[in-house]
């Protein structure tokens, strides 16, 4: 393990070990705040007999849909955005005012609209990861090098070359931190659509089941759960930026 | 050999900017015939209009005044048969070395094979053979000239244009390329406009050597080379070249003529030595 590595599992780790010490001397109460080894056992059963598995599968896929869905639409809109100045006239003041509104004042509408199941959640996820994608790319295509696209012009570039030679990866870094930025706001999403459009399954739904039933080792299992998914998305999509950006001075 | 192609006519041409709100009139009024096959070197001292000369050629800039025309057609905008290279080498960052050539045959009529072996010919012609899968990033300034310089060679382009393409280059790469290009236009037959701030590069080079002169950019004097185009650097001709550009260089209008003392900021010390303001 790398020493940036090491130095980052020094604060996870203090933490643990003060719970597990508040837990060991009795200052926290147990009902509150179960035991770390409470919580492993609860884990242990929920991998092997509870289901947990399954949970974690479903608020992934959900979550993926979610962002699939809203990157799709994201990244040609603001591609639109980011090349057409009559488009950026119609949409862009409305896109600015429609950004406004928190992710989460949209859940009343889309209950209204949709319900509670499985289609409201991934639209709501869907919304969260659009703004980010939509955002960056037009950000990243608007500022295209013109230096680069008169030497298209030179070679005579169409508007489909001009696209893909230039445009595109001269937008890719920031594209790029939209789809991180949409990935992020995705699963924040996925864990609201869990916990405020409760049908019961993922990983929020366990959380809230747990709260419901007073079950605090489960409360605090998935919020852990939550946490390592988020942050291995987050991870990935880092990893995945750097290899994509290999051209960049590093 | 291609001699009917890439005849250059300029008459008249008026291109102005507006610059902070005032009006600044980069070239007023160039008129300028270039024969098919010609080498034509431009020298100038800076902001005289020689990037901008050579960008309306290009197509990338529209005349206020005047008609620029190649083989006849006006020209309206760029074309394959008018090659650029530019002032700065302006890379896609995000290829590497040979694919940046190879965008200079993206519209190329060519197979993948010709392209390619086009490509590591060109690369091979600015010694960068061994840089091909190098990120521009990696590259010195002058190697990544020379790259562009291939961009810029590699399509074969009736009417070559190059702004300062060695400018950047240390004494020996440069000679060497000097001379490379001299013999691919004696063997294309491209007609080429070459602009240079070094007065013995462009008597080198150059069928004729065109002096432009500041504010506005104009012709001041267009001097015929007259010599073979094998050449000698040690030629003693071209030292008298040299002489005459360097002299049409260092005559300042302004001086002798009342009429344009107006705007005396632009003068310059009649003290400073034609050379030094080349450099
Ligand atoms: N896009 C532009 N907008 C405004 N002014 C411009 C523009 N391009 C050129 N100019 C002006 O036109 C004049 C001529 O510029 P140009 O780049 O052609 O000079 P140059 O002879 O190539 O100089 P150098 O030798 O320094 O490259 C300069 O005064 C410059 O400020
Ligand atoms: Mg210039």
């Amino acid at each position: 393990m790398s020493r940036r590595a090491l130095r980052g599992a020094v604060l996870p780790m203090l933490l643990l070990a003060a719970w597990e010490g508040a837990s060991r001397t009795g200052l926290a109460d147990p009902r509150l705040l179960p035991s770390p080894e409470a919580v492993a056992a609860a884990a242990w059963h929920g991998a092997t007999g509870g289901g947990l598995p399954g949970h974690l599968a479903i608020s992934i896929c959900r979550d993926l849909a979610g962002f699939a869905l809203g990157a799709a639409a994201g990244l040609p809109f603001g591609f639109l955005l980011g090349l057409s100045r009559v488009a950026r006239t119609l949409l862009g003041p409305g896109f600015d005012a429609v950004r406004q509104i928190a992710v989460f004042a949209w859940i009343p509408l889309i209950a209204m609209w949709f319900g509670i199941g499985e289609t409201a959640k991934i639209v709501f996820i869907a919304i969260a990861a659009f703004a980010p994608v939509a955002l960056n790319t037009a950000e990243g295509v608007r500022s295209a090098s013109r230096d680069l696209l008169e030497v298209g012009a030179v070679f005579r570039f169409t508007r489909a070359q001009r696209i893909r030679r230039i445009f595109l990866p001269g937008a890719l870094p920031s594209i790029l931190t939209g789809v991180h930025l949409g990935l992020i706001n995705a699963w924040l999403a996925t864990i609201g659509a869990e916990y405020f459009m409760t049908a019961g399954s993922g990983i929020g739904g366990l959380v809230i089941e747990g709260r419901d039933r007073f079950d605090m080792a489960q409360v605090m299992l998935g919020v852990l759960l939550l946490a390592t998914t988020g942050f291995a998305f987050n991870a990935i999509a880092a990893a995945g930026e750097k290899r994509l950006l290999r051209w960049r001075r590093v | 050999m291609p001699l009917q192609g890439g005849v250059i006519a300029i008459s008249g041409l008026v291109k102005r900017f507006r610059v902070d709100g005032a009006e600044l009139t980069a070239l007023g009024g160039v008129d300028l015939w270039i024969a098919p096959g010609e080498f034509l070197t431009v020298v100038g001292a800076s902001g005289c209009g020689k990037s901008t000369l050579l960008r309306l050629i290009a197509g990338l800039e529209h005349a206020d005044a005047g008609v620029l025309s190649h083989d006849g057609a006006p020209i309206a905008g760029p074309s394959l048969a008018r090659g650029l290279v530019f002032q700065e080498p302006r890379l896609f960052p995000w290829l590497t070395v040979a694919q940046n050539v190879a965008v200079g045959l993206e519209n190329a009529p060519l197979s993948r094979a010709e392209k390619a072996l086009a490509v590591a010919e060109h690369l091979t012609l600015v010694g960068l053979s061994a840089f091909a899968r190098a990120w521009p990033h990696q590259l010195s300034g002058g190697m990544a000239q020379r790259v562009a310089i291939a961009r810029g060679l590699v399509n074969r382009p009736d009417v070559l244009l190059l702004d300062e393409p060695f400018g950047a280059l240390d004494m020996l790469t440069r000679a060497r390329l000097q001379d490379e290009l001299r013999a691919i236009q004696q063997r294309a037959g491209a007609t080429t406009v070459f602009v240079t701030h070094d007065v013995d590069e462009a008597a080198y080079l150059g069928d004729r050597v065109v002096v432009l002169a500041p504010r506005p950019g104009r012709i001041r004097e267009i001097v015929d080379v007259k010599l073979p185009a094998r050449r000698d650097r040690a030629d003693p001709r071209l030292a008298g070249v040299r002489e005459r550009v360097l002299r049409a260089l260092g005559e300042d209008p302004g001086y002798p003529r009342p009429a344009l003392v107006a705007d005396a900021a632009w003068r310059r010390p009649a003290t400073l030595a034609p050379a030094a303001v080349l450099q």
